[in-house]
């Protein structure tokens, strides 16, 4: 079989920092494509804004939350309702994974993956868990080393080839094998108002919707009722790791800030713009406001984290503060559902 | 969240404070617009109260394993930041079969290539995993 050359065509692909790594590699790969989206735009049409609280599903020993959508759901989304034709694949073996990216490269095509912090070295090592949905782009190859768009960064970066294998096959869930996604086609024109409303539309859904404990605005009240037990059930220092994995998925990994809900605010002042409708906006600065709500309540955290107590009346407290964001969030979404319909 | 509110609180741990992300914030009129963010206190909490869990847990193993009640293969899988279903993944074997390795009597009779495996997946000679917590090591 043919060798692949060691240098492929370096793409001209303009590199922009953003606040989350999928919604950001959707906006650069769309934009090297002349798309021009922004990334609180990427986000809301994929409707990436959720809530999660999975207590039995531990993750490095804590239970999982999270504030956004599965890995692999915005990009999914976001081009599927602008028009855009996408590729994805999975693979089994590194080997093939690496020989197909380059193949993908060399026609001048820039490749969005899912990675593992942990085999970035270009992190600072405070961020590399073995947390593995992390997305970046790849826009060429010089020797032994890629040529990478990690949307976190301020600039665009490099890594080395048996890292970014490493990086790729990862093990533990969510497992990436490999996976790796592209822009096929764009359509000359995309129907941004339709795909504005529907992204809107699923986010309600998502959060108003399931009938079960863990999802949505139900996992509010579930996460709020946890956190009042945690000084009676848990030992000092599992309820400060529990706290500080809250506030690590809300603030530490890049979410914009207050666990996306200023991202999705700017996504809905700029769907406002663009559709002249004053009722968006109007949204955007209630969801402004509940997000200075779950900032207020990160800090709060911080200190029980910080302090490492089992004072009954502080996780009283914090657990109140949630319920009461929750509720706002809640009916804040039941009418924005409502507006989305026209 | 206005502009001007936006923490600059950086954390010299780790590297944390060699990145700034990007943050969602309005500007005077209320209009959004991305800032960048060296950190911010609570999220600093947060990240080094991570880390301290970590060594602490790691500190707790060591003392373990030296008096004989965990195989050193706790030890390094902690310091890999890994558990135990990540690790199962990574060595490919049951759940089951790694708890068994975690004890020292059966970690004694593994065979070389199990350790071999071990050893690839943590980065480190099958010699420092075997000599490590034992009395032979001085350190």
């Amino acid at each position: 079989m043919e060798q692949a050359p060691a240098t492929l065509p370096r793409l001209s692909l303009e590199h922009f920092q953003h606040a989350h790594c999928e919604s950001g590699v959707t906006t650069n790969l769309l934009r090297f494509y002349g798309v021009d989206i922004s990334e609180p735009l990427s986000f809301g049409i994929g409707a990436g804004l959720f809530f999660g609280h999975i207590p039995f599903l531990k993750v490095n020993g804590t239970p999982g939350t999270t504030f956004r959508t599965w890995p692999g759901a915005i990009f999914k989304r976001a081009t599927q309702r602008l028009g855009i034709q996408i590729h994805s694949q999975k693979f089994s073996r590194p080997e093939q994974a690496m020989q197909a990216l380059d193949e993908v490269l060399e026609r001048g095509i820039p490749v969005g993956m899912q990675t593992s912090v942990y085999y970035l070295p270009y992190l600072p090592e405070a961020f590399r868990f073995h947390f593995n949905a992390h997305n970046l782009v790849v826009y060429g190859k010089e020797g032994d080393e890629y040529l990478v768009s990690d949307p976190v960064l301020e600039t665009a970066t490099r890594i080395h080839t048996s890292d970014l294998a490493k990086a790729r096959f990862a093990k533990g869930a969510p497992e990436p094998k490999g996976f790796m996604y592209y822009v096929k086609q764009v359509p000359p024109q995309s129907d941004y108002p339709n795909a504005i409303l529907a992204g809107i539309r699923q986010t309600c859904f998502m959060m108003l919707s399931p009938p079960l404990p863990w999802f949505g605005c139900n996992a509010f009240a579930l996460l709020a009722k946890k956190i009042r037990s945690y000084p009676k059930t848990l030992s000092t220092r599992k309820a400060a790791l529990y706290l500080g994995n809250i506030i690590r998925m809300q603030e530490e990994i890049g979410t914009g800030g207050a666990g996306f809900r200023y991202l999705f605010a700017a996504f809905l002042q700029e769907a406002a713009e663009r559709m002249h409708r004053e009722d968006l906006k109007k949204f955007s600065e209630e969801l402004t406001v509940i997000g200075d709500a779950w900032r207020n309540f990160a800090y709060s955290a911080a200190r029980i984290v910080k302090a490492r107590t089992s004072d009954l009346v502080s996780f009283q407290q914090l657990s109140d503060q949630l319920l009461d964001i929750g509720h706002r969030e809640k009916e804040v979404l039941k009418r924005l559902r409502k507006a989305a319909q026209k | 969240m206005h502009l001007d509110e936006v923490p600059q609180e950086g954390l010299h741990y780790k590297e944390r404070d060699t990145l700034r992300k990007l943050m969602y914030a309005t500007d005077r009129e209320g209009h959004y617009t991305g800032v960048a963010s060296v950190g911010w206190e609570a999220e600093n909490i947060a990240t080094q109260s991570a880390w301290d869990e970590v060594n602490e847990s790691l500190r707790e193993t060591e003392a373990a394993v030296r008096s004989g009640q965990l195989s050193p293969i706790v030890y390094f899988m902690q310091k890999c930041l890994m558990d135990l279903p990540i690790l199962a993944r990574y060595v490919g074997k049951w759940r089951w079969t790694v708890r068994r390795h975690m004890k020292p009597a059966v970690f004694k009779k593994l065979k070389p290539a199990t350790l071999k495996s071990y050893a690839t997946v943590f980065g480190i000679s099958v010699e420092e995993l075997q000599a490590f917590g034992s009395n032979k090591q001085d350190s």
